[in-house]
């Protein structure tokens, strides 16, 4: 993270060079705290970990460091065995690993785009003109004001087999005819999790989705309203259009976010293979196995997963992160 | 080959079928509320009844939102039996499962120790961050766009993909199981949040300002301390606050870092918060504890609504 530091061409001239170059100077040693501090948190731990999954460190290895390298082991290996069938090894070769994969995948997917879908939602009834849109305003601030492990809890009470409120208003109403134990079974546990993750985070996805609304200029609406264009065909037509780059830049948080969701899962259905994300897989290896090779080896993959999907999506999007060519 | 293929299909197959029923079943809601939009002055029966339906839409978003809240309060209020008969309307008033949990002497110290972990924690990124946000708003210099967007990523870092690093850096500086194992380690999306969030801000302050300075003969450090400062409060006060509830929610790395009853924070003594036996879950005191460390976030997050949604918008979308 080294940068060079030039003064700007255009008034490089007499007392204002000088002037520049004092300022450049000054940057540098205003930035480098931070870059230093942020190379011992960021960088530094990433490249150990890159490292130690090309070993087999183990929990003790850390303090002792008696761990040998032993390549690409972790990822994949094979052994010929006497019968001449071929034995692979390795987090590649490893059902639970590609089955957490899926479980990320597929809960990344069904949360951004329920939440994607909602969030506009919410965000065009908070741009509508109405009383007491401050109240509603501050109610979807609830949600996302309350921890994660928090709304894991309370959701998990609500959506108890026997005591849960959920049960009881569906027994009610008459959707099921007996409880269901939403957290333990297969079918139903990464619909508890998308659940509790929708309602935590949709109103995150409004705020910023409403923010890229209001830059729309009012008169737009105005015009459409006078020529007698239909509401829906104005929505297609001009909102969504205008609204894409928000969208964008909204859906790529909340992708990174989902793709290395921890905690609600690890509370709220913590012993369901059906909700077992990328991140629980190595946290299950690298603190209960206490395997810090392989449980690095399955970290790193999910981190080059994801840094794959955001260059793919800025490339692919076009999207302007840094806010740079908009100056 | 053949098989992956096939697992491929039947998985775009069921996206694809998962997107359509979301969007059939919230289009009637979309097409409501845009409708009552276009009609909100209309006496007609149609203005009247697409009014009536945005206001369902409206209370159901209220009702969504504020309901779990709502349930737990009822519930954290009541024992026994009582707990286990699911009902919609207050039923008791008991504060039994708040004594149980206040005089429980770790829950206490964990409420210290997030208070403490998440104070120096904001202290420490803004006075890390607002001199790094200036060099980063108002100095131009080759690879700048580079480096925000390094600072991005960084805040983009699954967490997970640093854990045995840090877990080994934390054991190297002797700080395992230490508040200052869990200050050190909420920087890594602490710190690039303010920088990125603080030069947002102060790339919209007007350039005339500092210009006066530096023709008055201000020195950087004098430009940032005495012209940017003050213009800076509330952006501080915003960006603390975020930061200060990121640092506070935190799960992994306080789960990972601390080993002792009396050194967690509060989300991890509410996740391992355990009853007499194994089997027997106390939702009681559970719900009375995410009460108590839930209320005073969802105070500060009225009471600054505005800025909030100001920060976090700065934070996420770039005009």
């Amino acid at each position: 993270m080294t940068t060079t530091i030039s003064a700007n061409p255009e008034r490089s001239r007499g007392r204002e060079t000088s002037l520049q170059s004092q300022r450049a100077r000054a940057a540098f040693w205003f930035l480098a705290p931070m870059l230093v501090m942020l190379f011992f948190v960021a960088a530094w731990p990433l490249f150990r970990s890159i490292m130690f999954s090309f070993t087999d460190a183990e929990a003790n290895d850390i303090f002792t460091g008696g761990s040998e390298w032993v390549g690409f082991d972790n990822y994949l290996s094979w052994r010929v065995r006497d019968d001449g069938s071929i034995r692979w090894r390795g987090v590649l070769a490893d059902a639970d690993w590609w089955n957490a994969v899926w479980n990320t995948i597929r809960f990344a997917f069904m949360s951004v785009a329920l939440e994607t879908v909602l969030g506009l939602l919410v965000a065009l009834v908070l741009n509508a003109e109405f009383k007491g849109r401050g109240l509603v305003r501050a109610a979807i601030l609830i949600p996302w004001a309350i921890p994660t492990i928090v709304s894991a809890r309370m959701w998990g009470w609500m959506l108890n087999d026997q005591f849960g409120i959920i049960n009881d208003m569906l027994l009610t109403v008459g959707f099921i005819d007996s409880p269901i134990a939403w957290t333990a079974r297969a079918d139903t546990a990464m619909i508890a999790v998308l659940m509790v993750d929708v309602w935590k985070t949709t109103p995150f996805m409004a705020l910023l989705i409403l923010a890229g609304l209001q830059m729309i200029p009012r008169d737009m609406y105005e015009s459409a309203k006078i020529d007698g264009i239909h509401p829906m065909k104005v929505f297609f037509r001009v909102t969504l259009p205008l609204l894409k780059p928000a969208l964008m830049v909204a859906v790529i948080f909340r992708v990174l976010d989902a793709l290395r969701i921890f905690d609600l899962i690890y509370v709220l259905t913590p012993q369901s293979e059906a909700t077992v994300t990328m991140s629980i897989l190595s946290y299950r290896e690298l603190q209960q196995f206490g395997d810090y090779g392989e449980g690095s080896a399955q970290s790193t993959l999910l981190f080059l997963i994801i840094a794959l999907f955001v260059l793919l999506y800025i490339w692919l999007g076009r999207v302007d992160l840094s806010g740079e060519r908009s100056k | 080959m053949i098989d992956l293929l096939t697992f491929l299909f039947w998985n775009l197959l069921y996206f694809a079928a998962f997107v359509g029923i979301t969007l059939a079943v919230v289009f009637p809601f979309y097409y409501a509320v845009l409708s009552s939009a276009d009609r909100s002055g209309e006496r007609t029966a149609s203005g009247v009844f697409w009014n009536i339906v945005f206001w369902i839409v409206v209370a159901l978003i209220v009702l969504i939102a504020i309901f779990p809240f709502y349930y737990a309060v009822l519930s954290s209020l009541e024992t026994g039996t009582q707990l286990f008969i699911p009902n919609y309307l207050p039923q008791s008033l008991n504060p039994a499962n708040y004594e149980a949990v206040l005089t429980r002497p770790s829950f206490v110290s964990s409420i210290v120790n997030s208070v403490f972990v998440a104070t120096v924690t904001v202290v420490a990124a803004l006075f890390l961050a607002v001199t790094a946000s200036y060099a980063l708003a108002r100095v131009r210099f080759r690879g700048r766009g580079l480096l925000l967007l390094t600072i991005l990523a960084v805040s983009m870092f699954p967490q997970i993909a640093v854990l045995s690093g840090l877990f080994e850096l934390v054991n190297w500086l002797g700080i395992y199981n230490t508040p200052w194992a869990l200050i050190l380690s909420y920087t890594i999306f602490t710190l690039p949040f303010t920088v990125w969030v603080l030069t947002t801000f102060m790339r919209d302050l007007p350039v005339e300002i500092e210009e006066a300075a530096i023709v008055d003969g201000a020195s950087p450090w004098v430009v940032i301390s005495k012209v940017f400062l003050p213009l800076l409060w509330p952006a501080l006060v915003t960006t603390g606050l975020l930061a200060f509830i990121g640092a506070w929610n935190e799960f992994l790395f306080a789960l990972t870092f601390t080993i002792t009853e009396t050194r967690r924070t509060v989300p991890v003594a509410i996740a391992l918060l355990s009853g007499a036996s194994q089997q027997e879950i106390p939702w009681g005191p559970i719900m009375a504890a995410s009460v108590i460390v839930t209320v005073p976030l969802i105070a500060l997050v009225l009471i600054f609504q505005r800025k909030i949604v100001a920060g976090l918008t700065a934070g996420g979308v770039k005009g």
